[in-house]
């Protein structure tokens, strides 16, 4: 325990409170590279998915892009990438791999929240003569919402994890001082930061948690607490997607 | 091209350590998740704990977790062993949730049939619910050893030799060809795996054939979201 003690130490001195080198420095490049990335990957992913879940084609490359990501070393890809792209352009190259590694599990968060409804309630919506943009709108995306938000927690975790790994090629972030501390042996230094990304890592994960609870329809909430079928039952399976984060 | 033919030996051999590195957490996920996730599944109290805490372990980023994990345990930072740990704890962070669910899956008639007909609660769960359970198992498994292959990767950082020398090293040289050879190999490894899951299963579930084995992944991944 008294390696904690000395790497409460380290994240609390001074040169960790304020300064270049400082903790909250190394935080806000974190979450902005966590950012940036899901931001372009949802904007990527999430249309894709909509489109794949209301028309029901594409469903087997949803299926093979998420499968497939999940074998995909990240690690690797991050380094291939910057060499491939160029040393010099370091953050291009990271946030280009980020990106990549978010968008199955956001893509397949969008198509199952999708695929997932009731079949009788989108055929319900079209009988009562919604559009097909008015179904998408009204019926699918609000439905949808907490398999979509379970999609980016994945997908924002799992940069939160390579970002870390980025480090290595000098990215920044929390990674550093890791990376930093292995090459000094630091241990205070490695373990300081290690606590920082773990907390930082479940508060994202608690705050998706919350929009995603947030996220279930007033009526669907309600119709849940009542529901008499057994557990078993309940939970809808959808096919060949899965929205478990990657590791990196 | 030509950095792999003149190095198909090192291919070789890292190919050969990555596959012994991450054959133990795969069991040891199955093992230990095995108890977990009926305690998961039986209770209302242990689900919520057992659930949470897997939850909660599966979000720590994999550098994090190999730093974290030695002063807890008492072990080694640059060893074999922390890596091995630090793996065998996502495995059984994803089986815990993967048996829960199903066990969860197996029909209430046929657990009421099993009691009815004279199978004690222990022999009810090896004999009975166990076997039923095994394909939506077998999922949440392919999911876990997919994963660990490509996690095993990372452990270079800590100067634990697997295909992921090949990163590093093909980083620090400037040859992609070298990370590249390391990516397409820890892919083949996963699919590898992958598919020795699949025949497996075929071989100790025959019945399940029929059964669409991805419907029951999905089942998994989904499930409590």
């Amino acid at each position: 325990m008294n390696l904690f003690a000395e790497a409460l130490a380290w994240l609390f001195s001074a040169d960790r409170l304020e300064g270049s080198g400082a903790i909250t420095v190394r935080i806000v490049e974190h979450l902005y590279f966590t950012g940036t990335s899901v931001l372009v990957a949802a904007l990527i992913a999430i249309p894709a998915g909509y489109l794949i879940g209301h028309t029901g084609k594409g469903r087997e490359i949803a299926v093979a892009v998420s499968g497939a990501a999940r074998a995909l070393p990240s690690f690797g890809l991050i380094l291939l990438l910057v060499l491939l792209i160029g040393v010099l352009r370091v953050e291009l190259a990271a946030v280009v791999s980020f990106v990549l590694l978010a968008i199955p599990s956001i893509l397949a968060g969008a198509y199952s929240g999708i695929q997932a409804i009731d079949r009788a309630t989108i055929d319900a919506a079209r009988a009562i003569g919604m559009t097909e943009w008015q179904i998408l709108w009204k019926v699918e995306i609000p439905l949808g919402l907490p398999l979509l938000l379970g999609g980016l927690r994945s997908g924002a975790l799992q940069v939160v994890a390579t970002v870390t790994l980025a480090a290595y090629v000098g990215l920044g972030g929390l990674g550093y001082d890791i990376i930093q501390g292995l090459s000094l042996r630091n241990y205070d230094q490695m373990l300081g930061s290690a606590i920082v990304i773990v907390a930082l890592a479940i508060l994202i994960d608690a705050a998706f948690g919350l929009l995603e609870h947030l996220a279930v329809p007033r009526g669907v909430a309600v119709g849940q607490r009542t529901e008499l079928r057994s557990p078993s039952s309940r939970r809808r399976a959808v096919v060949g997607i899965s929205t478990e984060p990657e590791r990196g | 091209m030509n950095w792999v033919v003149e190095n198909l030996e090192l291919i070789g051999s890292l190919t050969i350590e990555h596959i012994r590195l991450s054959v133990t957490p795969i069991v040891l996920g199955l093992v230990v998740a095995v108890p977990l996730g009926w305690l998961a599944h039986r209770y209302r109290l242990t689900r919520g704990v057992v659930l949470t805490a897997v939850g909660l372990l599966y979000t720590i980023p994999s550098l994090a977790l190999f730093v974290v994990l030695p002063p807890l345990l008492g072990i080694g930072f640059l060893s074999e062993l922390n890596v091995t740990i630090a793996l065998t704890v996502y495995a059984v962070a994803i089986m815990a949730r993967s048996v829960s669910d199903a066990l969860g899956s197996v029909d209430d008639p046929v657990r009421q049939s099993a009691t009815a007909i004279g199978y004690s609660p222990w022999r009810r769960f090896w004999a009975v619910e166990l076997p039923l359970a095994g394909p939506v198992i077998l999922a949440g498994l392919r999911v876990t050893a997919v994963s660990t292959v490509s996690l095993v990767t990372v452990g270079i950082l800590i100067g634990v030799q697997s295909l992921g020398y090949l990163f590093t090293n093909g980083f620090q040289r400037r040859i992609p060809e070298e990370i590249a050879a390391g990516v397409v190999m820890t892919v083949i490894v996963a699919l590898l795996f992958d598919a020795l899951l699949v025949v497996l299963g075929r071989i100790l579930m025959p019945w399940a054939r029929s059964l669409s084995i991805s419907s029951a992944g999905a089942r998994t991944s989904q499930a409590g979201i």
